[in-house]
C-alpha cells in the first residue's frame, strides 16, 4: 500500500484553519515551527498580532514530582470554569538517537479530550534548560488560536534549568516532601525562578516541614518581583487543587497591579531571542562536518582541548562576523 | 531543527496488556522516532483526537483482546472522516492472518503479528518514509 502524498498546506490555508479554529491547523503549525519549515516564520508573523491574550503558566520541577498530574487537574479546573486550556508537555530527546518517548498522555484524564483541551507532546530535541527551542513559538500559536490558558510543562529538571522563565507569566515549581534535602542545594537556580511553589504529594509525611523550609529560603531571596507563595496539595487525590489555582490567579493579580507582569513579559521576549540565537548558532556550528574533523585532527596532533576550542571559536566568529567594528 | 517522524502508539479498547506496546515504543525511540504513547483503554475517538493534536505521521495500534475487527476499522473510518488519511496506519498483536489480510486491504499498511522481530517495525517505517 502506498500513502497518498501529504499535501502540505499553504500559509493562507493554515491561517484560515486558525480563523475557523480547526485543531488540525494548530497541530500542523506547531510541527512547522518544530521542524523549522520554510514558511513557519511567515505564519508566525501573520499571527503575531493575535498573541498576548493568553495566560502562560509553567510547571517545572524534578522528575516524578507530579507535574503531569498537576497540569492535568489544573486544565480540568480551568475547563470547568469555562477557560479552555492548551497543554504543551516537553520530554527529553535521546542525545544519542534523537528519538523520544513522550508519555504525558498516559497520565491524562481522558475526559479532558471532550472538554476541548488541546494537548501537545514535544521532545526537547537536544535543547537544554527544560524546554525545546520551539516551545515558545508553540505557545504563541496556541495563544493566537484563542486558548485563554496555556500550560507549559518542562522536562523533569534538576537545579539549573531555568529557561521556563523565558516562556511564561507565572512559573510554578513543583516539589514533593521527598525533595527535602535537595532544597538546600537548590537555593540557586530553580528556587530563584519560581513565582509559586507547590509541595505536591502532601498526603505523604513532611509536606508542612518542607513548606516552611522553602519559605525560609525565599525570605533570603534577592530576585526582583513580589514574594512567591508556597502551597501544598495532593494532585492525585485532588486535595488542594483549588488552592493552587487560586494562588496562580492571585499571583497574576499581584504581578499585573505592581507592573511586574510587563517587566516579566519584556524580559521573556529578550530571553527568548537569546535562546534562539544561541541554539541556532550551536546547530550551525555542528552542521559543518569539518568542525568535528578539525577538532579531532588537532587532538591527534596533541593540542590542548581548551586551546583547540578557542582556536575554532575564533574561526567561527570570523565567519559570522559578529566582531565589533 | 530538522524533521523527526512522529508516531502515536495506542492501545484501543479493553485490553490491559501493554508490554508489547511499550517494547515497540522503546525500540522506535531507539531508532530515532518521537513516540507518543497514549496509555491503556483508549476509544477510537480518543486515538484519532490524539493523532490530530499531535500531528503524527504514523499510528501504531496494539491490540490483544480479539476485538480488532471491530476497533481497527473504526479508527480507520474516523481518520478518513477527519481528513487524516495521510497518516500511515499499522497494527500489531494477536491478529489472525485471515483478519490481517482483510485489514491490509482496507486502510492498514501493515499488520505485525506475534514473532515479529523488534527492529522489523522500525525498518518497515523507515522504508516507507525514505523518499
Amino acid at each position: 500500500m502506498t500513502l497518498p502524498p501529504r499535501a502540505e498546506p499553504t500559509v493562507a490555508e493554515l491561517l484560515e484553519g486558525f480563523a475557523e479554529r480547526r485543531v488540525g491547523a494548530l497541530a500542523r503549525a506547531i510541527s512547522w515551527v518544530e521542524d523549522g519549515e520554510e514558511f513557519a516564520g511567515e505564519l508566525l508573523d501573520s499571527l503575531y498580532e493575535q498573541t498576548g491574550n493568553a495566560w502562560r503558566t509553567g510547571l517545572t520541577g524534578p522528575p516524578g514530582a507530579g507535574k503531569s498530574t498537576l497540569s492535568d487537574v489544573l486544565v480540568r479546573y480551568w475547563a470547568e470554569k469555562g477557560s479552555q486550556a492548551a497543554l504543551i508537555a516537553v520530554d527529553p530527546s535521546s542525545p544519542f538517537t534523537g528519538g523520544a518517548l513522550l508519555g504525558d498522555r498516559v497520565r491524562m484524564d481522558q475526559a479532558l479530550a471532550d472538554a476541548g483541551v488541546y494537548v501537545r507532546s514535544m521532545a526537547n530535541r537536544g535543547s537544554l534548560g527544560g524546554m525545546s527551542l520551539a516551545t515558545g513559538a508553540a505557545a504563541d500559536l496556541c495563544d493566537a488560536f484563542g486558548f485563554p490558558e496555556i500550560i507549559l510543562e518542562t522536562v523533569g529538571v534538576g537545579q539549573a534549568e531555568v529557561d521556563i522563565m523565558a516562556a511564561v507569566d507565572v512559573a510554578v515549581v513543583v516539589l514533593t516532601p521527598q525533595s527535602g534535602d535537595g532544597i538546600q542545594a537548590m537555593k540557586a537556580g530553580l528556587m530563584e525562578v519560581g513565582d509559586l511553589f507547590v509541595v505536591n504529594k502532601a498526603d505523604c509525611a513532611g509536606a508542612d516541614r518542607l513548606k516552611h523550609e522553602i519559605e525560609s529560603i525565599l525570605d533570603l531571596r534577592q530576585t526582583p518581583g513580589p514574594m512567591p507563595e508556597v502551597v501544598t496539595c495532593s494532585a492525585k487525590l485532588g486535595d488542594g487543587i483549588q488552592d493552587v489555582a487560586i494562588a496562580i490567579e492571585r499571583r497574576r493579580k499581584v504581578m499585573t497591579e505592581s507592573g511586574f507582569l510587563e517587566t516579566r513579559r519584556n524580559t521573556r521576549a529578550l530571553a527568548r531571542i537569546r535562546r534562539l540565537l544561541e541554539g541556532g548558532l550551536r546547530a550551525e556550528i555542528w552542521s559543518h562536518a569539518q568542525m568535528e574533523g578539525k577538532a579531532k585532527a588537532a587532538l591527534a596532533d596533541g593540542a590542548r582541548p581548551d586551546a583547540i576550542a578557542a582556536q575554532l571559536l575564533n574561526e567561527v566568529l570570523k565567519k559570522v562576523n559578529v566582531c565589533d567594528e | 531543527m530538522s524533521k523527526r517522524l512522529r508516531i502515536l502508539v495506542a492501545k484501543p479498547g479493553l485490553d490491559g496488556h501493554d508490554r508489547g506496546a511499550k517494547v515497540v515504543a522503546a525500540s522506535l525511540r531507539d531508532r530515532g522516532f518521537e513516540v507518543i504513547y497514549t496509555g491503556l483503554h483508549r476509544t477510537p475517538i480518543q486515538i484519532v483526537d490524539a493523532a490530530e493534536q499531535e500531528d503524527v505521521d504514523v499510528i501504531g495500534l496494539s491490540i490483544l483482546s480479539g476485538s480488532h475487527m471491530e476497533l481497527l476499522p473504526r479508527v480507520r473510518r474516523l481518520l478518513v472522516e477527519r481528513g487524516l488519511d495521510h497518516v500511515l496506519l499499522v497494527a500489531g498483536g494477536i491478529i489472525p492472518v485471515a483478519d490481517a489480510v482483510v485489514l491490509e486491504t482496507d486502510g492498514y499498511a501493515k499488520i505485525f503479528g506475534p514473532g515479529t522481530a523488534t527492529g522489523a517495525i522500525a525498518d518497515y517505517l523507515e522504508a516507507q518514509f525514505a523518499s
